[in-house]
């Protein structure tokens, strides 16, 4: 057999006839539009900047910051460097962050819940709540808890107290402080101890759950474990643990643990005023469970507070978690208004005396964008992973 | 909004900056972009009885405004045609560097730092200063040494803030500093008991202690703790109009050592001193050498008066302040007050 095969290769496309080259070249020119932007930008800022006679550069993060922070949670004082200020300021913004969070997670879904309840007194209030905090901008909220509220309360000298063991006036609320000494440890330890049973204990019992539908208590033998064994430990290791009263010394009270009207105030603002939207979101997530699903559980005899939170409450997360994490995210952003009255959040602290006292603003607002853009970021992935966790899944 | 309006105020010394590449091959006198746009931009505390506030109609009075005014004056022959940007502590520096004012007359105290870090200068001093407290009468204290951990309130971003840690470290003694944007906050949580003691410069303690409701039930401690030189800032980089700014205040004090005033002026312009004569123009060209018309000196004497009646009308015996000259007197008087020679 004789054929004669055609051994020219197929004419090649020329280049610029060629899809995928196309498209690569497009991709790369505008790659280097944005890398060419982004430099010139930046090579021009800093340029302007040198000519000007500003400082630039990240050498300030190690000078001494010589200024007074009126809440710190690590060690901190005037002889300490920027950077450790920029800490300083990190960490009383999680901390609002994470107790505004909790706080507004418990009360939105309290309050959610209430909203939907058959008793018409609960669900008005539930009802006026949320449109009287969801519609008041939340500065607002910010100045009336804090002038309104908190500084009328009455002078250190007057305090409201509680057994002379809690006080409270317009220097805040002063607490008694725990004084660990030998032997504490066995408490914190039997603590330990009594918190990772009952985690075994409701692991156990959801198992059970599953093969054989029956339950095992959990609520009383878990709080038997977490309270009780610590209180055994404490009694039997000789009361190791001892509390500091504050008291009243020269200008203000000393001693104990104390929740500034400045933390108060933002906190609760900020709680109120996000728990309200969460409110709403709980309530369009149970409304969005089918109601044949609370008709089936009450026809399998299921008990009300059995089934939303066996049928209705696994059903509806699906559809409150993606909000449920931007209001997340909308509560940390929201924090950096604690300038206002005076909170010392990263805002006020590093974005405000730091920025002042060095004059960099370029770098410590770039720094300051950048640590939200991360927490957020942070925020949003874990709540993804719980997303993940809780979705429905189809067998 | 303080915080977005500092946010952005911060960015928009990016964007300027970045922005400003093109800008500064061309013309960027200061000067000749003052009198292209008709006017003057000047910087100004948003709210300080006897330095810079708004009187009932609007308009703005005291000896920060006052020393703009006699910048436009030396312009324009107009002590109106000046703009004025409240300024919180925080924002003034930013508002300055990115152009947004031509000149920052904001009771703004001259450091090293911010002369050499901060891309200003200082062109001299308006008002010498000094930190000092303000406290209750019933707290009982009588000197700053008694304040060991006491609540204070003070202004954010300012030199007050250094100033108060540094005093308190010195002395051994603990307090709780309660940062506040500006000082209507400081006053009101100091009148609201938020705070014991109140810190800033004693001229701003004075000015704050009248809106308090009963300015006699508070007082001011004798310490003074720190210097507080006060003077107007201009941006680095514009050596003439610098040298404007610097020999606007220096006329003014120059006025009031040669006996010069707002009612006297037109009669001196004929006067035999020739000191007197090269100030107010009558011979030689001290203003073209500035860049300015030869009659600068009358243009200020005549519209806005000498330092003298400045200190008089805005925080003097004329005014509710009504302080006294001490250090900021001639230094004939036995003050600080000393101008180079117009010469």
């Amino acid at each position: 057999m004789n054929t004669t095969t055609d051994t020219t290769p197929p004419a090649r496309r020329r280049p610029w006839r060629d899809p995928r080259v196309r498209a690569l070249t497009f991709q790369a020119l505008a790659l280097a539009a944005v890398v060419w932007f982004g430099w010139t930008l930046l090579d021009n800022t800093l340029t302007n900047m040198a000519e000007r006679g500003i400082s630039t550069g990240f050498g300030f993060l190690d000078e001494p910051a010589g200024f007074g922070i009126l809440i710190t949670l690590i060690p901190y004082d005037e002889t300490m460097t920027y950077g450790r200020t920029f800490l300083v300021g990190l960490l009383n913004t999680l901390l609002v962050s994470g107790l505004g969070i909790a706080i507004a997670t418990v009360l939105g879904f309290t309050v959610g819940i209430a909203r939907l309840s058959s008793n018409w007194l609960i669900a008005k209030l539930a009802l006026a709540y949320i449109e009287i905090f969801r519609n008041i901008p939340l500065l607002l909220q910010i100045f009336f808890w804090y002038f309104a509220v908190l500084q009328n309360l009455p002078s250190p000298r007057q305090s409201v107290t509680v057994g002379e063991a809690v006080f409270v006036n317009n220097r805040g609320l002063y607490l008694p402080e725990p004084i660990f000494q030998s032997g504490a440890g066995w408490v914190a330890a039997a603590l330990a101890i009594g918190i990772a049973a009952t985690v075994v204990l409701a692991r156990l019992a959801k198992r059970r759950q599953d093969r054989t539908g029956r339950g095992l208590p959990v609520l009383w033998p878990g709080l038997t474990l977490i309270i009780g064994l610590p209180a055994l430990v404490y009694a039997l290791a000789g009361t190791p643990i001892t509390w500091q009263l504050p008291a009243l010394q020269g200008f203000n009270f000393r001693g104990g643990m104390a929740v500034l009207p400045e933390l108060a105030a933002l906190l609760t603002a900020l709680a109120v005023y996000t728990a309200a939207f969460i409110a709403e979101i709980v309530r369009s997530g149970i409304l969005s469970v089918d109601p044949g699903q609370v008709e089936a559980a009450r026809a399998l005899g299921l008990r009300p507070r059995l089934t939303l939170r066996l049928v209705v409450i696994p059903q509806a997360m699906r559809v409150i978690i993606p909000p449920l994490t931007s209001q997340y995210l909308n509560l940390t952003k929201n924090s950096s208004l604690a300038t206002a009255i005076g909170y010392p959040d990263l805002v006020a602290v590093f974005m405000g005396t730091t920025l002042n006292q060095t004059g960099q603003a370029v770098e410590i607002v770039a720094m300051t964008m950048a640590v939200y853009l991360v927490i957020s970021l942070s925020i949003s992935s874990l709540m993804n992973v719980y997303n993940r966790a809780v979705a429905l899944k189809e067998r | 909004m303080k915080r977005l309006v500092s946010l952005l105020t911060s960015l928009g010394v990016v964007a300027a900056l970045a922005a400003s590449a093109t800008v500064a091959a061309a013309d960027n006198s200061t000067l000749a972009t003052v009198k292209e746009r008709g006017q003057l931009i000047c910087g100004v505390n948003s709210g300080l009885p006897g330095f810079s506030a708004t009187d009932a109609d609007g308009n703005w009075a005291g000896l920060d405004v006052d020393f703009c005014r006699a910048v436009a004056a030396a312009i324009f022959d107009d002590p109106q045609k000046v703009r004025f940007v409240p300024l919180t502590a925080k924002e003034r520096f930013t508002a300055l560097q990115s152009g947004e004012i031509d000149v920052l007359s904001r009771n703004t105290t001259w450091t090293l730092t911010r002369d050499a870090s901060l891309g200003v200068n200082f062109a001299g001093t308006t008002y010498y200063d000094g930190q000092g407290f303000l406290v209750k009468k019933s707290l009982g204290v009588d000197s700053a040494r008694q304040l060991s951990g006491a609540t204070v309130c003070v202004l954010a971003g300012t030199t007050t803030e250094l100033n108060l840690a540094d005093y308190f470290r010195k002395n051994g003694m603990e307090y709780n500093p309660l940062v506040l944007e500006n000082s209507d906050q400081t006053i009101s949580a100091f009148n609201a008991g938020r705070c014991d003691v109140l810190t800033s410069d004693q001229s701003q303690l004075n000015a704050l202690r009248i809106k308090l409701p009963e300015p006699s039930a508070a007082k001011v401690l004798p310490e003074v703790i720190s210097k507080e030189p006060l003077g107007p800032a201009v941006r680095q980089g514009d050596d003439q109009w610098y040298d404007i700014i610097k020999w606007t205040l220096f006329t003014l004090i120059n006025a009031e050592e040669l006996g010069v005033n707002s009612n006297n002026v037109a009669d001196m312009q004929d006067a035999d001193n020739p000191t007197i004569r090269r100030m107010l123009g009558s011979s030689g060209d001290m203003g073209e050498k500035l860049g300015l018309p030869a009659d600068f000196g009358t243009r200020i004497i005549k519209h806005v008066g000498n330092y003298a009646e400045i200190y008089r009308r805005n925080v003097g015996a004329d005014s509710p302040l009504e302080l006294e000259r001490g250090v900021n007197a001639l230094w004939t008087d036995g003050g600080l007050m000393y101008a180079p020679p117009i010469r």
